[in-house]
C-alpha cells in the first residue's frame, strides 16, 4: 500500500468546493488522496466502474452509511468503522467478501490531513482483510452540510454452498454465542466526546470478522444465523431475532462479558451496556448438538477469544428476551426506547 | 432519586474540584459539598458533584452483617454509634 | 469497582431472601413503598420480585421528578429552547418527555432550537462563560440530591458576574410528597405498610426529615441504599418493623447518609431556594410548600423572570390512570393503556414517560408474566 502524497508546500489545506467540481482539482484528489492509497489494478483502470467474474456461488450484497462523531476516536476512526463495519455484514451471512465500493462526502473546509488520515486507516483495514476497494466516488459540500465527512461503503461477498444463515432460523432448544465483551465500542464513542467529560482507557472494538467467520461456518455449517450487535446494542441484536424467527430467548447475565471499565463508565453515566454499540463482537445462533465445538473454534481464533455461550432459544409465542440477572432474577431484556441516554435518576 | 456512585479521590484540584475514579475511569467533578475531603475517600458523585463522603467503616459493618445473616443465627447486639441518638441502625436477626 | 460489586453479591442476595421468605408471618402480606424511582429501576433490574416471597408486595411511589413534572413545564421549556439566541441545556432524563402536543425537546432540536444535553449543570455555566452572546438557560429538575449542585452552579455564576446564565427551576421537596400522598385521603395511607425511603435525597437532607411522617401516619421507614444487597437488607427491616409494630425511622444506608444529612448542602440550597406557595405535581396534583424558586436576590438567574412565559393548562389523556398508579394504589398493567397506546415509545401518562417511572419499568423489565426464578 503507497501512503497518499503528502500535501505540498503551497497547496491548500483544506478541502474546497473546487475538490467535488469534477475539473482538474477534483482529478487531483482523486489521484493523490484515494487511488494511491487503495491502489489495486481496478481501480488503477480509473473508470468509473470495476469489472470482475462473478463466482458461481450465491453472491450477497451490502452498503451502510457511516455518520460516525466524533471522527476519531481510540481504537478507530470513521474509515476504520465503515470498512470493518460493511465487511462484517457480509460476514454476517457467512459469506466471504470479493470488493468494497466507498463513496464519500466531504465538508468544505475539513483539513486535508485528516482525510488523508482517514483514508489510511481505510487502506490499512481493506488490506489487512485482503478486500480491495475497487471503486469509489467523492463529493463536497458547502461548510455546515456534513459532519466533517460521512462515508457510504458497499461490498459484495460470496456464501460457501451448504451455508444458510438468516434471522429467521432460530429455533427452540438453540445455543447463543457471543464472541465477547459488550460495550466498549459505545463507551469509546462517548469517552471521546467532551461534553461528558471523562477519560477511560476503553478502545473501541472495531475489526472485520469474517475470517472467524469463515472459521466458524467451515466447523459448523449448520449455524442458523449470524449478527453483529451494532447500534442499538446486544439487546436491540436479540430481539431482532425474536421476532424474525418467532421464538424467545432466555439470557444468563453472568455469561455476558462486560469489560470493568466499560462497566464503570456505565455507572457513572447511567447507562446500560446491552444498549451500547459493538462494532467487532457478533452472535452465533447454533444447533445445541454442535455448540461446544463451536464455541472451541470461536475461542481458538484471536477475534474470539472472549467467546462464550450467553443463553439458549426458546418457545415464546410473544418473543420476548428474558434475562436471568446474576441474582437469579428473571427479567426482560427489552428493545430499546430511543437513543441511551445518560440518566441523572 | 438519583444516580449517584462511589467513586474514590485521586486528585485534589484548584476550584473547588477533585479527579475522582471508578474502577479505571477519571472523572473531574466539583467537591464543594464536602470541601474536607482527603486523596483516597470515597464520595458519591451526582450529575458531577460530590455529595456526600463513604464511610469505610459503615460500609464494612453493613457487609459484616450481610455476611452474618449467611449463618442465620439469631443475635441481638448493639448498634453503630449515632450521635444524634434518634434512630439507630438496626441489626438485621 | 469498590462499594458497588460487593453489595451486588448472588450468594449473600439469595440468603437474604432466604430471611426474608423466614421472617414473614404466615398468611399475612407486606406492601411496601419504594418512594425513589431510582429505587424502583433497581428493584426490577436485578428481578428481585422474582426473589421476594409473595407476601412481600412492593408498591411503586412518585419519587421520580421527570414523572410529577406537569406537562406544562415541558412546554415551556420547549418554548424557551425557541427563543432567538437561547441554548438550552437539559440532563437527558427529560430529552424525550412529551409535552402537550406530543412535541418533545429532542424534536424541537430536530426543528431547529438549540437543545444540548449535559451530564452536568457546572458544564452549562462554563458554556455561559464561553458564550457570552448567548443565553444559557438550564432546565433544572431533580429532588433534594440534585438541588445543591443547581445551587452551586447558581453562586458559581454570581461569583464569575455572568449575566448570560439562567435556570428554569423545577426542584421537588421529598418530605412534602410523602405528606401528600398519605393526607390525600379518608384513610390515609391505608394501602402502605411500610417506606423505602430515598438513597440519595437523605445523604442531602437526614433521616430526620422523615421522623413526623412515621410519627404521624404510624409507618415504618428504612432508608435504603442503591444496591440489591442494600434494597433485601431494607425490606427484612420492614418487615420484622412491622412484625413487631413498630414504626421507626432507621437507616440501611449509614455508610453514606447521616442522620442530620449534608449541613453545607442544605445551607447551600436555602441560601439559593425559597418555597413556592405551592406547585401542581403530574398525578398528585398541586401540594403546598413542595417546589422550590430563585430567591429575589438570585433574580438575575431566574429564567421565568427574565423570559416571560405564558401560563399553561396541563391536560392529561382520558383514561390515564397515574394518579392512582403514582400513590401505589394501582398496578401499571392494571391501566388499560399500559402496553397497549401507552408505552416508553409513545408514553403518554407521567409513569411512562421515564426509564424509573413504575410503568416505564414494568413494561421495560416485567410486563409478561416471566418463567420462575431458576
Amino acid at each position: 500500500m503507497k501512503t497518499s502524497q503528502p500535501v505540498a508546500a503551497g497547496h491548500p489545506e483544506r478541502i474546497e468546493l473546487v475538490h467535488g467540481g469534477g475539473g482538474r482539482a477534483s482529478a487531483q484528489l482523486i489521484e493523490r488522496m484515494f487511488i494511491r492509497a487503495f491502489d489495486n489494478p481496478m481501480l488503477q483502470q480509473k473508470n468509473d466502474q470495476a469489472r470482475f467474474d462473478v463466482p458461481t456461488r450465491r453472491l450477497v450484497m451490502t452498503t451502510d452509511a457511516h455518520v460516525v462523531s466524533p471522527l476519531f476516536f481510540p481504537g478507530g476512526d470513521i474509515g476504520s468503522l465503515a470498512v470493518h463495519g460493511t465487511l462484517n455484514d457480509i460476514a454476517m451471512a457467512g459469506a466471504e467478501p470479493l470488493y468494497l465500493a466507498v463513496s464519500f462526502i466531504l465538508e468544505e473546509g475539513i483539513l486535508l490531513r485528516d482525510l488523508q488520515r482517514i483514508v489510511a486507516s481505510m487502506a490499512r483495514a481493506s488490506e489487512a482483510a485482503g478486500v480491495p476497494i475497487v471503486t469509489g466516488d467523492t463529493k463536497v459540500v458547502e461548510r455546515g452540510k456534513a459532519d466533517g465527512v460521512f462515508i457510504t461503503t458497499s461490498a459484495i461477498g460470496s456464501v460457501p454452498n451448504g451455508v444458510d444463515l438468516s434471522a429467521d432460523r432460530a429455533q427452540p432448544g438453540d445455543q447463543i454465542l457471543l464472541s465477547g465483551t459488550i460495550g466498549d465500542h459505545g463507551v469509546a464513542i462517548l469517552s471521546a466526546r467532551d461534553s461528558l467529560g471523562f477519560t477511560s482507557p476503553i478502545r473501541s472494538d472495531s475489526a472485520a470478522l469474517h475470517d472467524l467467520v469463515k472459521q466458524m461456518v467451515r466447523q459448523v455449517p449448520t449455524i442458523r444465523c449470524m449478527r453483529d450487535p451494532t447500534r442499538g446494542g446486544l439487546a436491540t441484536a436479540l430481539n431482532e431475532i425474536c421476532q424474525q424467527s418467532g421464538v424467545g430467548m432466555l439470557i444468563d447475565e453472568q455469561a455476558v462479558a462486560i469489560a470493568p471499565a466499560v462497566q464503570s463508565a456505565c455507572e457513572l453515566l447511567g447507562l446500560d451496556p446491552y444498549y451500547l454499540a459493538n462494532e467487532g463482537k457478533l452472535i452465533a445462533i447454533c444447533p445445541a448438538a454442535q455448540a461446544d465445538r463451536l464455541l472451541a473454534q470461536m475461542r481458538a481464533h484471536p477475534l474470539g477469544q472472549g467467546a462464550s455461550r450467553i443463553g439458549v432459544v426458546t418457545t415464546d409465542p410473544q418473543a420476548m428476551v428474558e434475562l436471568q440477572t446474576a441474582l437469579g432474577g428473571i427479567r426482560l431484556l427489552d428493545w430499546l426506547n430511543g437513543d441511551p441516554l445518560p440518566r441523572i435518576c | 432519586m438519583c444516580l449517584a456512585i462511589p467513586a474514590q479521590v485521586c486528585e485534589l484540584l484548584a476550584d473547588d474540584r477533585a479527579r475522582v475514579r471508578v474502577g479505571d475511569v477519571l472523572k473531574t467533578v466539583n467537591i464543594a459539598l464536602v470541601p474536607q475531603v482527603r486523596l483516597g475517600e470515597f464520595v458519591i458523585i451526582h450529575v458531577g458533584y460530590a455529595l456526600e463522603r463513604l464511610d469505610p467503616l459503615a460500609a464494612e459493618q453493613t457487609l459484616a452483617l450481610l455476611h452474618e445473616a449467611s449463618d442465620l443465627q439469631p443475635r441481638r447486639a448493639e448498634s453503630a454509634n449515632d450521635p444524634n441518638g434518634q434512630e439507630r441502625t438496626d441489626e438485621i436477626h | 469497582m469498590k462499594y458497588i460489586e460487593e453489595f451486588r453479591d448472588a450468594a449473600l442476595a439469595r440468603t437474604l431472601a432466604q430471611a426474608i421468605g423466614q421472617a414473614v408471618e404466615p398468611g399475612r402480606t407486606y406492601r411496601l413503598m419504594e418512594f425513589c424511582g431510582g429505587h424502583t429501576h433497581a428493584i426490577y433490574r436485578y428481578g428481585l420480585p422474582g426473589l421476594l416471597p409473595k407476601a412481600i408486595k412492593m408498591l411503586h411511589g412518585p419519587g421520580c421528578p421527570v414523572c410529577v413534572l406537569p406537562i406544562a413545564r415541558v412546554d415551556q421549556a420547549i418554548e424557551l429552547a425557541g427563543r432567538p439566541g437561547v441554548i438550552l441545556c437539559s440532563y437527558g432524563d427529560m430529552l424525550r418527555v412529551p409535552g402537550s402536543d406530543r412535541r418533545t425537546l429532542l424534536q424541537a432540536k430536530a426543528e431547529g432550537a438549540d437543545v444540548r444535553m449535559l451530564y452536568s449543570i457546572d458544564d452549562a455555566v462554563t458554556l455561559a462563560r464561553q458564550l457570552p452572546q448567548r443565553a444559557i438557560i438550564f432546565f433544572a429538575i431533580g429532588f433534594e440530591t440534585t438541588t445543591p449542585a443547581t445551587a452551586l452552579a447558581i453562586l458559581r455564576a454570581q461569583k464569575l458576574g455572568l449575566s448570560n446564565f439562567f435556570v428554569f427551576c423545577n426542584h421537588l421537596l421529598t418530605p412534602a410528597a410523602l405528606d401528600a400522598l398519605l393526607a390525600d385521603s379518608p384513610n390515609p395511607g391505608s394501602w402502605i405498610d411500610g417506606f423505602i425511603g430515598p438513597a440519595h435525597v437523605s445523604t442531602v437532607i437526614g433521616t430526620a426529615a422523615y421522623q413526623q411522617v412515621a410519627r404521624r401516619y404510624r409507618k415504618p421507614i428504612v432508608i435504603a441504599g442503591f444496591e440489591p444487597l442494600d434494597l433485601l437488607q431494607a425490606i427484612l427491616m420492614l418487615v420484622r418493623q412491622l412484625n413487631s409494630q413498630r414504626c421507626a425511622v432507621e437507616n440501611q444506608y449509614h455508610r453514606v447518609v447521616r442522620p442530620n444529612g449534608n449541613r453545607l448542602a442544605q445551607d447551600y440550597m436555602a441560601q439559593v431556594f425559597c418555597l413556592r406557595a405551592s406547585f401542581a405535581w403530574r398525578g398528585l396534583g398541586t401540594i403546598a410548600a413542595s417546589a422550590l424558586a430563585l430567591r429575589p436576590a438570585f433574580a438575575s438567574f431566574d429564567a421565568e423572570r427574565h423570559f416571560p412565559l405564558a401560563e399553561r393548562p396541563s391536560r392529561e389523556h382520558p383514561g390515564c390512570a397515574c394518579p392512582a398508579v403514582l400513590r401505589g394504589q394501582l398496578d401499571p398493567a392494571a391501566c388499560q393503556l399500559f402496553a397497549v397506546a401507552c408505552t416508553p415509545a409513545n408514553p403518554l401518562g407521567a409513569c411512562m414517560v421515564s426509564a424509573e417511572g413504575a410503568c416505564a419499568a414494568v413494561y421495560a423489565y416485567g410486563r409478561q408474566p416471566l418463567r420462575e426464578a431458576l
